[in-house]
């Protein structure tokens, strides 16, 4: 088997964790910016992370075998503080043109404020502006509904955006057709307690179909599993799919996506 | 897959989590002090359970959900609590 784990954020993870990666079938690894689990001081803090996420990171990943690609912008947690994010966005341009940057991500919203719809369209006019691949966070729980439709509204106004451009990701059985309807891209995300199981999310493939989805395990600091792909594709085979439709969902369909972008080159 | 074979391989597994449910009422019901929206919503969606129709995952996460469409004017902290504090049966 093989797979691409197109939404992880390694720098949170250990190097056992790339080891059980690789030897599950990972052949590539992306890893959006997002939130530390605690706010940066000042924009040099995003300046830093940048750095590890297309220097320090890459070199990690590569001592096992992996590909390794990022995505940059400030995470809609910390998109509150308007004059910050304007500094970091700012910044975002000289660091396009590294290596490993696939695009803006994973940019959205979080608590659904006037402040975040504010630096979204920032970034969505930053990516548009430099022809850049889009990866949207979600919302959160009982925030997602809401925030999935006011993201969909800003993204189909903006005449600059093409949908195939842009995956919608943590989407679940209430959102994803809000995104996939609107010819986005669509992330299932598994998480052991909240967004989705395995279970559901083959049910989710099972009534969509496969089409512009992909999954990932969004692995992190709090609780989740870097296996969580692969124990996706699992569940699929238990329910009877070919290793062809499991290969499609899991490598082929995150590889076609991420491939819109020129730097993605992993064969 | 079949219903049988559906039940086979998930049965045990699923009747463990329905069991988590009501042990977790019971014990909310020995615990001091007031429920609140969490609870309230909570209630609704596990009468969603007995409807006939599919689409109970999706109905249930509407119910746990904020249904407004307008944007707020500013967030009273970063996290969420898994249900829409503004939720009336
Ligand atoms: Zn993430």
């Amino acid at each position: 088997m093989r797979y691409i784990e197109p939404h992880a954020h390694m720098v949170s993870r250990t190097t056992n964790d790339y080891t059980a990666m690789v030897t599950a079938g990972c052949r590539a690894v992306c890893e959006p910016a997002f939130w530390a689990g605690f706010d940066r001081s000042s924009a040099k803090g995003f300046y830093d992370y940048f750095c590890q996420l297309t220097e320090y990171e890459p070199r990690r990943a590569a001592l096992f075998g992996l590909p390794h690609f990022c995505w940059l912008c400030i995470n809609p947690k910390e998109a509150e503080n308007v004059a910050l994010a304007g500094e970091v966005i700012a910044m975002i341009p000289e660091f396009l043109g590294r290596g490993n940057v696939l695009g803006i991500g994973e940019i959205g919203l979080n608590k659904n404020t006037r402040n975040e719809m504010k630096i979204l369209e920032k970034h969505v006019e930053l990516a548009v502006a430099h022809d850049q691949l889009i990866l949207v966070h979600t919302p959160h729980l009982e925030d997602k509904l809401k925030g999935t439709r006011l993201i969909v509204d800003l993204l189909k106004s903006h005449p600059g955006v093409r949908p195939e451009r842009v995956i919608i990701d943590h989407v679940e059985e209430h959102t994803a057709s809000i995104a996939l309807d609107a010819g986005f891209w669509a992330g299932i995300t598994l998480y052991p307690d909240s967004k989705c199981t395995p279970a559901r999310a083959v049910d989710i493939l099972e009534t969509h179909g496969m089409e512009r989805l992909w999954l990932n395990s969004a692995c992190d600091w709090g609780v989740s599993d870097p296996l969580a792909v692969p124990k996706a594709a699992m569940e699929m085979r238990r329910r009877g799919h070919s290793d062809d439709e499991i290969d499609r969902l899991i490598y082929e369909n995150p590889r076609a996506f991420l491939s819109q972008c020129p730097r993605f080159r992993i064969d | 897959m079949t219903k049988k074979a559906l039940l086979d391989l998930s049965f045990i597994e699923i009747r463990a989590k329905l069991l988590e449910v009501a042990a977790f009422l019971d014990r909310l019901d020995r615990a001091e002090g007031d429920t609140d929206f969490r609870i309230a919503s909570f209630r609704q969606a596990i009468k969603e359970l007995s409807e006939p129709e599919a689409g109970r995952v999706r109905r249930i996460l509407e119910l746990l959900s904020d249904p407004t469409l307008e944007p707020v004017e500013a967030a009273s902290g970063k996290s969420a609590a898994g249900a829409w504090p503004e939720f009336k049966d």
